[in-house]
């Protein structure tokens, strides 16, 4: 490490650090298909598809792990069938 | 009866093939006898590390097929009377590496070996699953990066499901090497420190050895780094390992970066 560069360059190793140690929290909970994330995202699309045909091109997941709390986005644009009268 | 050792990582290039032929070396030199196993079926190196490329005759596959005694296709190394090497086949499936016939060859090593080092392939198929199903212990070989701690964590995971002992509800000894350590990058804090990969995985440490260019050279001559140079830094760092993996009790030194301080403000080397 050059003296010139001590100044300019912030230490990467501890954001190396808290990135597994986040990244491993979640992966070694989710061993064996248990991850709890994963099993909601599943299990809402498969709500959804049960009432309205969703097409696989037209859902959108966003997913953040954090060291306390995941977040999990489900965007689903629902076809709206204009043909449909009210009985 | 022997030990198994699985030298393993789920990461490649991080240095398990130089460090199963570094440690076998290193028990050897102490008079321990040792055979080294090539697990990489199609991707074999071992022979290439150790300098016994051109006197492979028969190898693992061959064994277990029942095609050649497993005496036959053991290779004697030409410098250390007490090492031996058992060759992974360049050219056959790796399918042919059934659970039945890696037992009966593990356990007939065993009962003539002090140790049996298997260096297992990348990754967490076939062949790294078999190399570590019947060791009695398991090194963990890691880079002080973030991928190859990732890999290694999962590693950790598989010792603990898949293999022999874990199935009868004990456990594989489990030890963490670390290898390609930069003192000088770790102490300008651009590299995770010892303690950092320790805490993150939580196994206990084996040896660090250093980043080198003595690696290069060795593999080069086709002679392990233990037998090399036995002076070199990294010799140093093996031969400790090896020790404190006989149960002796090294205390281990995290090496220093040993630039001149006038070296480092410039970035040079010292020495």
């Amino acid at each position: 490490m050059n003296i010139f560069r001590l100044f300019v360059k912030p230490k990467s190793a501890s954001t190396a650090r808290e990135r597994l140690q986040v990244l491993l929290a979640h992966e070694r909970a989710s061993v064996g298909g248990n991850d709890l994330v994963t099993i909601l995202r599943d299990e809402i699309l498969a709500v959804i598809s049960k009432h309205v045909h969703v097409d696989d091109n037209k859902v959108y997941v966003k997913l953040e792990r954090g060291v306390h709390v995941s977040t999990l986005e489900v965007d689903v644009q629902i076809p709206f069938d204009t043909r449909r009268r009210a009985a | 009866m022997g030990k198994a050792i699985v030298v393993t990582s789920g990461k490649g290039g991080v240095g398990k093939t130089t460090s199963t032929a570094a440690i076998g070396a290193a028990l050897a030199q102490r008079g321990e006898k040792v055979v080294v196993v090539d697990f990489d079926v199609g991707l074999r190196n071992l022979d290439l590390v150790m300098g016994a490329e051109r006197r492979v005759v028969y190898d693992l596959i061959n064994v277990i097929q029942g095609e050649a005694k497993l005496a036959q296709a053991l290779i004697r190394d030409k410098r250390l009377e007490t090492l031996y090497l058992l060759p992974a086949s360049q050219t056959r499936d790796k399918d042919k590496l059934t659970q039945e016939g890696v037992e009966e060859v593990i356990t007939a090593l065993k009962k003539n070996f002090d140790w049996v080092i298997c260096d297992s392939p990348a990754g967490i198929e076939r062949g790294p699953t078999m190399a570590m199903r019947h060791a009695d212990v398991a090194i963990v070989v890691t880079n002080p990066e973030v991928s190859s701690v990732r890999d290694s964590d999962r590693i950790i995971g598989l010792l603990d499901a898949k293999t022999v002992k874990a199935e009868q509800g004990e456990r594989v000894e489990k030890h963490l090497l670390l290898t390609r350590y930069d003192p000088a990058r770790a102490e300008a804090g651009d590299m995770l420190q010892v303690d950092d990969v320790l805490e993150i995985l939580s196994i206990p440490l084996l040896g660090i050895i250093p980043e080198s260019t003595d690696v290069l050279r060795a593999s080069n001559l086709g002679t392990p780094v233990t037998l090399a140079d036995k002076h070199s830094e990294t010799a140093q760092a093996y031969f400790a390992a090896a020790k404190r993996l006989s149960g002796e009790n090294v205390p281990i030194v995290v090496p220093t970066d040993r630039r001149s301080f006038f070296g480092k403000f410039f970035g040079r080397k010292a020495a």
